[in-house]
């Protein structure tokens, strides 16, 4: 961010109390099969006692190419990999990557698709929250929460099979739209799950806000100061419960996401706590924007109308002859998207997703680049946790919430 | 010669007892646990999973044992041995009801009435420490050296509000003997408050029992004290690198020691097997009632199926039950049971809330825990000391 360029931290600590202290020191390999480290991450740290005095995240174990694979496969198809980026947010992705795809072919898309696209975005962020809030709470030792969070995200789950025929891999939202028609009934199954979800957000954070042991492990736990976060490309929760209330819906709306009121949650506190009272508020927005977007939910296609694009319907390929052209020409070769570049981020659970996608004109992308939230987030942790013990790591990296599927991508 | 046959018997009859109710202990906490978690928890091997510990047994019986190249080899499997023999031995003292006659032998309920039981089994928990300790370092692995520093630190610390809490109802009752302890509980305030050390004048213990639970929970390595083998952090702590019966010998051991300190919390607060309330008032009919009432419900439940396969096994479960609360109406066999009956619940409702709270609670971190033993709970537990024997001195002339 800054043209100076000032040496990490890290090191500079790492060299001071090397100094200071004489004492033998362990290397302790954490990961890359470790229970909290939600992978395949690997964690050097160096200890003194059970004080870490270095800590150096190694990545790339779970390194699938995916933005590489791209480049091999049709725009249609890569909307597949890009649920396969971040497991959790698989639908936040396959939304960037069609809003960037769709600002190349400069698609018009109907206000019925954007509300669904945000309705199921939004049932995605709780999603990949609650398994935040189960996963954190079980390395903090709470094990029942976990389960209760589940239960829930079973619900959401369900929904997207509704939807899409998919539990995780959905690849419901394609440039242009939507994959599928809604299902029948889709509208009665969201109700009774949005009507019956705050509660249970009130319950979590009953089994955990006036927990003193919970308080004790997460309050002043994993702080770095909000200039060192931004510059090392965190964001997310993870700014805002530093204080800066930065949410990519509220400052660059997409899908319009303008139309809709929430609030975003900030804290000041900047620790461990903070973001877990953000990330639960943030549920709470966002069961607010689903309710919204399923009572105001506009009548009309839920496609563009773009013959060369989508895929037409059954019967206009057995009266027309034009539909028919198109379907063997989408089907084969898929469809070009004019030459030119395009930026789209979204803000996904876990903070910003960017999809930089690169067409030369052809059936097939020239690059699509991702910048995952993971990946930033991550870079916090060695600055995070030095000084701090081991039981902090498990606290600290449980707030970031990372995926490493995001993160080696 | 008697005597030799009469502790033979009785030495086989607890082990046996002890063991099985340990293994069926970790079956009761994975179902609990997983009632309070929506899942159903064991219900593969048996009825409600009921021989589940058996196939646990077979499984860590016939699996691979392995020895890790670099370990110290001599501690490394004394670890586990010490763990479970320490374990075992302060089971020796306790006793579970009072003395009885059978087959014209009169005996205690009990493998050996020591005067200073009370003693033997603080030392006894505090040797037990070196199993955890030793198989932290003999392992020779850093997750496993770094769980038994842990614990090491850990019960040393617990260690010290336990034996002051345990010192003032010591002093109310003027003994060192389990057995003196209990009968000094005995009797009712106006007729019906139990003189439980809980209750018992002029210095009521419920602050001693509070603390003596939560220095129990970090003795017996549980939720929220259960940082040595801290999961998350620490894989499995100091038996990270334990495998096959070595492992389950820490894994009885840690829950024979539950029962352990659950029963001493039985005799020295709760008042042993003295009954809630006098025989006048029917006290003596209370297990004949809870297990009718146990066979009820199963009843009711194998009429009402949730399952097909309950309308089988849930009458059979009341069968037993109705079969032992018509035990408790046969005079031979009422004075030995009765007592016996109120020494598990209590132990039994001890144990419960171990489990509860393994549902409940999050973990400590390291230094908070150290921080809450020696700023909180051990200048409580001289406070409650200093009280009760304050009171003690005043009262006793």
């Amino acid at each position: 961010m800054s043209d100076t360029v000032t040496p990490p931290p890290v090191t500079a600590e790492t060299e001071a109390s090397a100094e200071r202290s004489t004492r033998r020191r362990m290397t302790l390999n954490m990961g890359p099969q470790h229970p909290s480290t939600h992978g395949v991450l690997r964690v050097l740290l160096e200890l003194d006692g059970e004080t870490i005095v270095r800590a150096e995240p190694d990545i790339g174990y779970l390194h699938t190419g995916i933005e590489k694979q791209c480049e091999s496969k049709t725009w249609q198809q890569a909307v597949t990999l890009t649920d396969r980026v971040d497991y959790l947010s698989n639908l936040s992705n396959n939304l960037c990557y069609a809003l960037a795809v769709e600002k190349l072919l400069q698609l018009e898309i109907p206000p019925r698709a954007q509300w669904m696209r945000v309705l199921l975005v939004e049932l995605t962020r709780i999603n990949s929250h609650l398994v935040w809030l189960g996963t954190h709470a079980l390395d903090l030792g709470a094990m029942s929460v976990f389960f209760y969070c589940f239960r829930e995200r079973e619900d959401i789950l369900r929904l997207f099979e509704m939807f899409s025929g998919q539990r995780m891999m959905t690849s419901y939202i394609r440039p242009g739209g939507l994959a599928l028609e809604p299902p029948r009934g889709w509208d009665k199954a969201v109700r009774r799950f949005i009507d019956a979800f705050p509660s249970k957000v009130d319950q979590y954070e009953s089994l955990l806000n006036r927990n003193p042991i919970f308080l004790e492990r997460t309050k002043g736990v994993g702080i770095l100061p909000l200039e060192d976060l931004l510059d090392l490309g965190v964001t997310g929760p993870m700014i805002r419960a530093a204080g800066m209330p930065w949410d990519i819906r509220k400052s660059e709306p997409y899908s319009s996401y303008e139309k809709f009121d929430f609030s975003v949650p900030t804290r000041t506190e900047n620790d461990v706590y903070a973001r877990f009272q953000v990330r639960v508020e943030e549920m709470r927005q966002s069961a607010r924007i689903v309710k919204q977007a399923l009572e105001g939910m506009p009548e009309g296609p839920w496609k563009a109308d773009a013959p060369g694009i989508l895929l037409p319907e059954r019967e206009k390929m057995k009266t027309q002859m034009e539909a028919l052209i198109y379907h063997f020409k989408i089907v084969t070769e898929g469809y070009s998207v004019p030459a030119g570049e395009a930026y789209q981020c979204v803000e996904a659970p876990r903070g910003e997703i960017g999809y930089y996608v690169v067409s030369d004109g052809t059936s097939r992308p020239y690059r699509v680049f991702m910048r995952t939230p993971s990946y930033g987030n991550l870079q916090a942790l060695p600055d995070m946790i030095q000084g701090q013990l081991i039981a902090d790591t498990i606290a600290a990296m449980g707030s970031m919430d990372f995926v490493l599927g995001d993160v080696d991508r | 010669m008697e005597f030799y046959i009469i502790t033979l018997v009785k030495a086989a009859l607890i082990a046996f007892v002890l063991l099985t109710a340990a293994a069926y202990l970790v079956w009761l906490e994975r179902k609990v646990l997983a009632h309070i978690q929506l899942r159903l928890g064991p219900s593969r091997v048996g009825p409600h999973g009921l021989l589940q510990p058996l196939a646990d047994a077979v499984k860590l019986l016939t699996k691979e044992d392995l020895i890790p190249r670099d370990a110290h080899k001599p501690f490394y499997l004394l670890a586990p041995l010490l763990a479970v023999s320490l374990s075992l031995i302060s089971i020796s003292v306790i006793p579970f009801g009072p003395e009885v006659e059978i087959f014209g032998y009169r005996t205690y309920l009990q493998l050996t009435d020591l005067s200073i039981g009370v003693l033997v089994v603080l030392a006894v928990s505090s040797l037990s420490v070196y199993g955890v300790a030793l198989a932290g370092w003999a392992s020779n692995s850093k997750y496993s050296l770094l769980g038994g520093l842990r614990s090491s630190a850990q019960m040393v610390s617990y260690e010290l509000p336990l034996a002051i809490t345990v010192a003032a109802p010591l002093l109310l009752a003027n003994t060192l003997s389990f057995r003196e302890l209990v009968d000094s509980q005995a009797g009712y305030y106006f007729g019906i408050i139990p003189r439980w050390n809980i209750f018992q004048l002029p210095m009521p213990q419920i602050f001693g029992f509070i603390i003596f639970l939560i220095a129990a929970f970090a003795e017996t390595n549980r939720v929220p004290f259960d940082l040595p083998e801290a999961e998350n952090e620490l894989v499995a702590g100091f038996h990270t690198e334990y495998s096959s019966m070595k492992f389950a010998a820490f894994f009885t051991a840690e829950y024979i020691n539950i029962m352990t300190i659950c029963c001493v919390a039985t005799l020295l607060f709760l008042g042993g097997w003295q009954p809630l309330f006098p025989a006048q008032y029917g006290s003596d009919f209370v297990p004949v009632l809870v297990n009718l009432g146990a066979a009820a419900v199963a009843l009711y439940h194998g009429l009402n199926p949730a399952r097909p396969k309950d309308r089988l096994t849930l009458p059979v479960v009341a069968a037993v039950f109705a079969g032992i609360a018509l035990l408790f109406l046969v005079p031979f066999l009422k004075p030995i049971l009765v007592p016996l009956f109120w020494f598990a619940t209590k132990t039994g409702l001890l144990v419960f809330v171990f489990i509860w709270v393994r549902g409940t609670l999050p973990r400590f971190r390291y230094d908070q825990l150290m921080k809450f033993a020696w700023t909180f709970l051990f200048p409580v537990a001289l406070l409650n000391l200093l009280a009760t024997s304050f009171l003690v001195a005043v009262t006793s002339k």
